[in-house]
Order: structure tokens, then C-alpha cells, then sequence
């Protein structure tokens, strides 16, 4: 039965690459860049891949996948605990309503969809912090988080697309 | 996927719906939970933190150094248009450092007779561990950095972390192979300072951003930009005299420091053992102290305190006397 197997092994493999690429995409955003002010600014690379999964493939994207990838993207970057699983989990249960509304819509749209969720994304982290920290947060980088993630989404989108029509069929 | 006919919803449908239901709120309750026992300092969380990043530190290690050698061909690429401009900036310094360089030769003697003369016990002496960052500072959320060496090394809580160029941070979270430091601009970080020149007092206050406030000046000190700032040894954990920063601004409420380190720049640290049990550790805090006495600081209390000012304990926020005023 060894192609079954194989066969089998490589399904599995692809399946689980949603996930996957969302971990590989929070270790990206937290190797060290050595580019100055680059940090503060650097884009929620995970917020993308948890929206682009959930839009075009939530079957291969579990919800406890999502909280995972909430808890490592914590414990690397060094937030508090759980602030991103949290936001992480409202996107995910907000995407997935609407998910209806991107398909088949063009990438614009898509585009557009990203910008709201990623500002409602860094809207919530900010006040997530403030009140863990019981201090007004300067909204300065978070709204420059925000920019950067809203810039670099087409690339990534790109890319994610691709993965999706070569690897997921 | 079995193939669905739109619209068919069946009770196991339904059910699984349901259940998918339960399991959301169920998870965002058991982040908000995370969250909570974080902020209360539970040791589990930082436990769970650790081993992650211990897991994890491996595959950044391989990835830091890589970029690190990207970045450093991308740097000589970059000094070799400003060759000529470099070279006459540093002979410049160097002639300047050369002077120095014989000040401190005549300090350094007189140092060693005038400690013979007093029989001056030096110090404990620090011991160093090199130690490579593997993670960007975490920008928006805070301000600290994983570093590739943990309790196998001999890091522990508390210890202070430095460059050549000054202090970067203290060390808050060992896991086996790995550690983070806290940036001395992260908005939990406070760092027991002095003015080098005054020896005053204080305590270095992150924010969060750039440049952290140095707070908590005995009243009547002056401070004025380009004032170094150095650690003052107080507490336990630091060795004194680290640099730390530049007074860079000052006005009625805030001193702001501009600290002598660029994190972003930074590709490997030293951990600074200086074999004192830390910042960190209450009980030997406590114990330091004794037990019937509030923690004042003595000059004030001993000599023009009368029993009305002892009644006022704690200041309202905002009410403090600033360090400017006199």
C-alpha cells in the first residue's frame, strides 16, 4: 500500500500548508530586520494569512489553527499573552460571515474587505493594550501597522493565491 | 470534502454548527483568560511563553544570522562610497581619543594608589555572556528582543544586558535555551540610574517609544541636556556605571533620555553576570530591609521631617514635586 500512503502523507501535507504558511509568515515578522524603525512598522504578516484562509479556504484553516497561530504570534513578539489570539478570533468569526461577500468578487474588493478588518484588527489591539496596561497607548504605530499591513497585502495576496491554485486545487 | 448540495442542511448539520458555535466563544473566553492570568503575573504563562520560544528559537537562530550576513555586505556596500569622509572622522576621533587615552592612564594610576592608600574593596566582578538576538524588538506591542542563551547558559532574571555602546535592556523570562530581554524603552521597564556628574538619584521610565523619562529625581537637582546617564547600581542587579543615555530634553514635567544604544542595530549582546541574585528576587529584597522601618530615604528623615509630614504617605498622582522645581 505504499502510494496510498505516500499519496496520502502528501494530501495531509497540503492541507495542513494554511496553517503552516501563517507560522512561517510570524517567524518573518519577527527575524530581526536591523532596519531602522522597521519594528514598530513591521506588517501583521499573520493577520493576512489568517484573513486570506479564511476567505478562500476555512476548511483547511481550524479554528484552533487560528489560536494557535494568536498564541505563538504572542509569545514571539512579546505582547501580552492573548492579545492577538484575541483579535486574531474576532477576525477569523467576522471573515467568516462575511466570507460570502469576497468570493468571486475581484481582488479590489478582497483589498478593500482587508483595509476595514485590518483597521478594526489594530483598532482592537490598541484598546486590548490600553486597558492591559491601563495606559493610553500612542496610536502612532499602530496606525502605521496598520498602513503597512493595507500596502503589503497585494504581494502577499499574490503569493497566497498562487499557493492556493498550484498546491489546493 | 463530501460533495454538499446547497441548501441541504441536516440535523448533523446543525449540530456541528452549533458545536463550531460553542468552540468560538469558548476560545475567544480562553484567550481573555490567557490574557488575565498574564496581567496578574501567573507563572504559568510566562512558563507556556517560555517553552514556545524555546521551540521556536532554534529556527530563528538560523534564519538571524543569515540576514545578519546579508545585512553586513549591504553595510560595507554602503561604507565604501563614504570611505574618504569616514577616514577623516576617524582620525579626528582618534586624535581625540589618544588624549584621553592618556588622562585615563594617569586616572587609572592614581585610582590604584589612592585604593591602596584606603584599602578600598573593589566589587564583585561581572561575568559576560555573548549571545546572539534572534527576534526583532516587538515594535508595536513592546519593546523586547529573544536572545539565543538561557538558563543552560547561566542567564537568569533580572541581569542586565549590554552593547558596547551602553545598556540595553535587563533580562525579564529565561527558558532553557532562550531568553527576552526588555528594552529600557519598553513601558514596564525601570531602571535604577544616576546622573554621572551630580550622582543624582533616579529611575529610568520606558514608554514604549524611543526615548524613556527618567523619573523619580530627589527635588533641587539640575538637569540639563547632554547630562550622561549612567545605572547606579541600586537595586542589586546592574554593576553601577553602565551608560545608559543622554539627557536629550527637559521642561517642567518630563526629562527625556536619549539612550546611547540603537536596538535595531544591534546583532549580538552581553548578558552581565554579576553574580547578585537581581532586581527580581523580593525575598532578598526584603530582607535587605529592616522589618519596622518604611523604606524612606534616610537624609530626609533624619534631620527636618517633622510629625506632619510623616502623616503624608503617598502623594496624589500628579501632585509629586517635580525635579525642576525647587
Amino acid at each position: 500500500m505504499r502510494p496510498g500512503v505516500l499519496h496520502r502523507l502528501d494530501l495531509w501535507a497540503r492541507n495542513i500548508s494554511p496553517v503552516g504558511l501563517t507560522i512561517v509568515l510570524i517567524l518573518m515578522s519577527v527575524v530581526p530586520t536591523h532596519i531602522p524603525g522597521f519594528a514598530s512598522v513591521v506588517p501583521q504578516l499573520a493577520l493576512m494569512g489568517v484573513f486570506h484562509w479564511t476567505v478562500f479556504r476555512p476548511d483547511l484553516f481550524p479554528l484552533l489553527g487560528v489560536f494557535a497561530i494568536g498564541i505563538l504570534q504572542d509569545a514571539l513578539s512579546g505582547a501580552p499573552m492573548g492579545v492577538n489570539t484575541i483579535v486574531y478570533l474576532t477576525v477569523y468569526g467576522v471573515v467568516l460571515g462575511q466570507r460570502r461577500f469576497f468570493l468571486g468578487k475581484s481582488f479590489f474588493v478582497e483589498w478593500l474587505g482587508f483595509c476595514i478588518i485590518a483597521a478594526g484588527a489594530a483598532l482592537q489591539s490598541w484598546l486590548l493594550l490600553s486597558a492591559y496596561y491601563t495606559h493610553v497607548m500612542a496610536p502612532g504605530p499602530v496606525l502605521f501597522q496598520f498602513l503597512m499591513s493595507a500596502g503589503a497585502y497585494p504581494v502577499l495576496a499574490w503569493v497566497m493565491g498562487r499557493w492556493q491554485t498550484s498546491l489546493l486545487r | 470534502m463530501a460533495s454538499q448540495r446547497p441548501g441541504a442542511q441536516t440535523r448533523v448539520d446543525l449540530i456541528k454548527h452549533l458545536l463550531q458555535r460553542f468552540a468560538y466563544v469558548g476560545l475567544i473566553l480562553a484567550a481573555f483568560a490567557v490574557m488575565m492570568l498574564g496581567k496578574a503575573e501567573t507563572v504559568i504563562v510566562e512558563e507556556v511563553r517560555a517553552r514556545i520560544n524555546d521551540a521556536f528559537a532554534p529556527i530563528l537562530e538560523l534564519v538571524a544570522e543569515p540576514a545578519a550576513t546579508v545585512r553586513s555586505y549591504l553595510d560595507e556596500g554602503r561604507s565604501f562610497l563614504a570611505v574618504h569622509q569616514e577616514n577623516m572622522r576617524l582620525s579626528e576621533i582618534n586624535e581625540r581619543l589618544l588624549k584621553w587615552q592618556t588622562v585615563a592612564r594617569q586616572v587609572e594610576e592614581e585610582n590604584r594608589i589612592l585604593r591602596d592608600l584606603l584599602n578600598f574593596q573593589v566589587g564583585p566582578q561581572a561575568r559576560y555572556i555573548s549571545a546572539r538576538i534572534i527576534s526583532d524588538d516587538g515594535g508595536t506591542f513592546s519593546e523586547s528582543m529573544l536572545i539565543y542563551a538561557g538558563a543552560k547558559e547561566g542567564v537568569k532574571n533580572g541581569q542586565a544586558v549590554v552593547s558596547g555602546e551602553g545598556l540595553i535592556g535587563r533580562i525579564a523570562g529565561v527558558a532553557n535555551r532562550s531568553a527576552r530581554v526588555l528594552l529600557i524603552t519598553d513601558l514596564n521597564s525601570r531602571i535604577p540610574v544616576m546622573i554621572e556628574q551630580s550622582r543624582a538619584r533616579g529611575i529610568l521610565a520606558g514608554r514604549n517609544e524611543n526615548k524613556p523619562n527618567l523619573e523619580k529625581l530627589p527635588p533641587g537637582v539640575i538637569v540639563s541636556p547632554g547630562d550622561r546617564v549612567v545605572t547606579s547600581g541600586h537595586g542589586g542587579a546592574f554593576p553601577q556605571g553602565i551608560p545608559v543615555g543622554l539627557v536629550s530634553f527637559v521642561d517642567e514635567a518630563v526629562i527625556e533620555i536619549t539612550p546611547f544604544i540603537d536596538s535595531q542595530r544591534l546583532e549580538v549582546v552581553r548578558v552581565v553576570d554579576y553574580g547578585l541574585d537581581g532586581i527580581l528576587d523580593r525575598r532578598s529584597l526584603t530582607t535587605d530591609l529592616p522589618d519596622e522601618k518604611p523604606v524612606f530615604p534616610p537624609n530626609k528623615t533624619a534631620e527636618d521631617q517633622t510629625v506632619r509630614e510623616m502623616k503624608t504617605v503617598i502623594p496624589k498622582p500628579g501632585t509629586e514635586r517635580r525635579p525642576s522645581e525647587p
